[in-house]
């Protein structure tokens, strides 16, 4: 069997992959695939693994057993050998994560100056861009304790583009927002997916975000420690065999 | 990989219009038209009153095509055309309208720069503002040691225990080297001047009275202003940041009774001893140097030295040691209380605990000079 891009259009290959801390499993037996241009939805309960399997695919953390290949490539804890791979990711910290002691413009241009031969200029054009792209033009030399959650989401999501990822990873995007704004990020995410063309995985337990823009998800159950369902999310509401899976997905109104 | 296509643009006037011809990989790491150049019909005087785009020739493009959009959109802007997007890309037209979705904050105009006398007032008014900040800081810090004194400490014994541990016994061995080392200098440099009165056996005199008076309790807070001073301001500062002081006040617990007060008691209880150790390892190090180079035995020096540090001395010693303590502590638990919260705020409270501490020690060191001259001790 082969892997990588031979595999259709798949983005992402998950291939029997456990994972776990130290002899502690925490999860095994999972093997899905990502497709490209997917909105892809890693679901389960608190404490299922969701963000750590966003960790083994971003290689900050290596799997016990299996293997992530991401466009073919396999996906390893080397900080060194990912680089060329992780310039073509883009991720959104659960936070923002940006950095406080830098303005907007200067969170968003720090990868470009690292990773491009752009002169300033450029840059500060690109950077401005990119924040007025999320919404936010005109905040460029706002720090981030200068303006609310959501706006740093935003901005955060304005320097996970910077670099035009292929795949964007986001965690958590509605933690700490309010439905509204967690809504325009959701839509702000699937329009520039749609006009970048981009693969996006978001690891969430936010029902309303799931059924909104979501393709394809996987559900990671804590109990049984393994994948119990993969698939549109919407069709897994209405017709999952798994009587967990539909009632995580109707917010438990759901009787066998 | 297919091989990459050369970026270009081309602009051609058509009647009234200029046609932009966009063609290549529009990439950011390709080398591409500026917009200036695309855009040098406009400022010619063309007769031209809209631009529209011929994207038909491209193949690929990033963000590096959005902005050359974007100046042009400013170029035309200027020159007052119309600009006609159908042409372009679905994608790259979804973009524009995104970024425009937002109209741009107003940027807040430039403050003038006010006159000299304004900004000195207000350099005072916010000095002023510190100073009684640091003091309303001071009076929390005193009505909770009160309150610890009428039996309501707020605290837990075993964060006391900790903190006392890491003010004492993990302090003993940079205390040790710096005193060890403080004594040693100070025998060296004391003989020198001394042996050419034939002298010499009053360095143990120089190195225990001054060990003993100040320089014990000096140095030991120094170091203790590094270690203690600039851990409790990062300690503090970093609570502040996650909100742990805001969880502790509403529960109706007092940070200066939880927080500040433990670290100010271990501080303060640690130093005597603290000084105490260091009086003896900078004699012990006097000593060394003594006997090592000078031809002085041990029992000689240890006579003579017993014969000039009295036990007042060193009384006097361990209490300036004692209020550099609280200084250090005060200071570095205030600066983590008003840390700002960020990132770089908790490392300038780090910093100005360690800065203010210090200097504090040293006013302090001063004026207990004065003061024991004027009592007489």
């Amino acid at each position: 069997m082969t892997y990588g891009n031979g595999g259709g259009d798949a983005h992402v290959v998950v291939k029997d992959v456990t994972m776990a801390y130290g002899s502690n499993v925490l999860m095994r037996d999972l093997t899905f695939e990502i497709g490209r241009g997917d909105i892809f939805f890693i679901i389960g309960g608190s404490g299922s693994g969701k963000s750590t399997m966003l960790r083994h695919m971003l290689g900050l953390k290596a799997a016990a057993k299996g293997e992530i290949r991401i466009g073919g490539e396999l996906v390893t804890a080397d900080p060194e050998e990912m680089r060329g791979m992780l310039r073509r990711f883009g991720v959104l910290y659960q936070s923002g994560a940006l950095w406080s002691a830098l303005t907007l413009r200067e969170n968003v241009s720090v990868p470009l100056e690292k990773f491009t031969a752009l002169d300033a200029d450029e840059i500060a054009r690109l950077a401005s861009l990119k924040l007025a792209l999320v919404g936010l033009a005109g905040f460029e030399d706002y720090y981030p304790s200068e303006i609310s959650g959501g706006m740093q989401k935003r901005a955060g999501l304005a320097r996970a583009m910077a670099l035009d990822p292929e795949i964007l990873f986001v965690d958590e995007p509605s933690a700490g927002l309010d439905p509204l704004s967690s809504r325009r990020l959701d839509e702000l995410i699937l329009e520039l997916r749609d006009s970048l063309g981009a693969t996006v995985v978001i690891v969430s337990h936010e029902l309303p975000s799931i059924f909104g823009i979501g393709t394809n998800c996987v559900f990671l159950d804590a109990e049984t420690k393994t994948m119990i369902a993969t698939g549109n999310p919407a069709y897994l509401r209405d017709h999952s065999e798994h009587p967990t899976v539909r009632r995580f997905l109707n917010r438990g109104d759901y009787q066998e | 990989m297919e091989a990459t296509l050369t970026p270009a643009a081309h602009v051609d006037l058509i009647e009234d219009t200029l046609r932009v011809r966009l063609s290549g990989d529009w990439r950011l790491e390709a080398d591409r038209p500026e917009a200036s150049d695309v855009a040098r019909p406009l400022t010619g005087g063309a007769a031209a009153r809209r631009i529209d785009f011929d994207a038909t020739g491209l193949t690929d493009w990033d963000s590096s095509l959005l902005t050359f959009l974007d100046e042009i959109d400013r170029l035309a802007e200027s020159a007052a055309l119309e600009v006609d997007a159908t042409g372009l890309p679905d994608g790259v037209r979804k973009l524009r309208a995104l970024a425009r979705a937002v109209p741009p904050r107003e940027a807040e105009p430039p403050e003038k720069r006010p006159p000299a006398i304004d900004r000195l007032g207000a350099r005072v008014q916010r000095a002023g503002g510190r100073f009684g900040d640091a003091l309303t800081f001071l009076g929390e810090a005193t009505l909770a040691f009160g309150r610890l004194l009428k039996g309501g400490g707020q605290f837990r014994r075993a964060d006391l225990l900790e903190l006392t541990q890491a003010a004492g016994a993990s302090a003993l061995g940079i205390v040790a080297l710096v005193s060890f080392l403080l004594g040693l200098i100070l025998a060296f440099v004391g003989a020198q001047q001394l042996e050419q009165f034939g002298a010499t056996i009053y360095v143990a005199d120089l190195v225990g009275v001054a060990m003993a008076r100040d320089m014990a309790a000096l140095m030991t807070a120094i170091v203790m202003a590094g270690r203690s001073g600039a851990a409790y301001a990062a300690q503090l500062g970093i609570m502040q940041t996650n909100q742990e002081v805001d969880a502790l006040t509403t529960m109706g617990i007092r940070s200066a009774d939880y927080l500040v007060l433990p670290r100010i008691l271990a501080l303060v209880a640690m130093m005597p001893f603290l000084v105490l150790f260091s009086i003896f390892l900078g004699i012990l190090g006097g000593a060394l140097a003594a006997v090592g180079l000078m031809d002085l035995s041990w029992t000689e020096y240890w006579i003579q030295t017993s014969g000039a540090v009295s036990v007042p001395d060193v009384a006097g010693g361990v209490f300036k040691g004692a209020t550099y303590a609280a200084l250090v502590a005060l200071t570095g638990c205030y600066q983590g209380m008003r840390a700002e919260r960020s990132s770089r705020g908790v490392g300038d409270a780090a910093t100005s605990a360690v800065v203010t501490g210090i200097v504090a020690i040293i006013a302090a060191c001063g004026l207990f000079q004065i003061v024991f001259d004027i009592l007489g001790l």
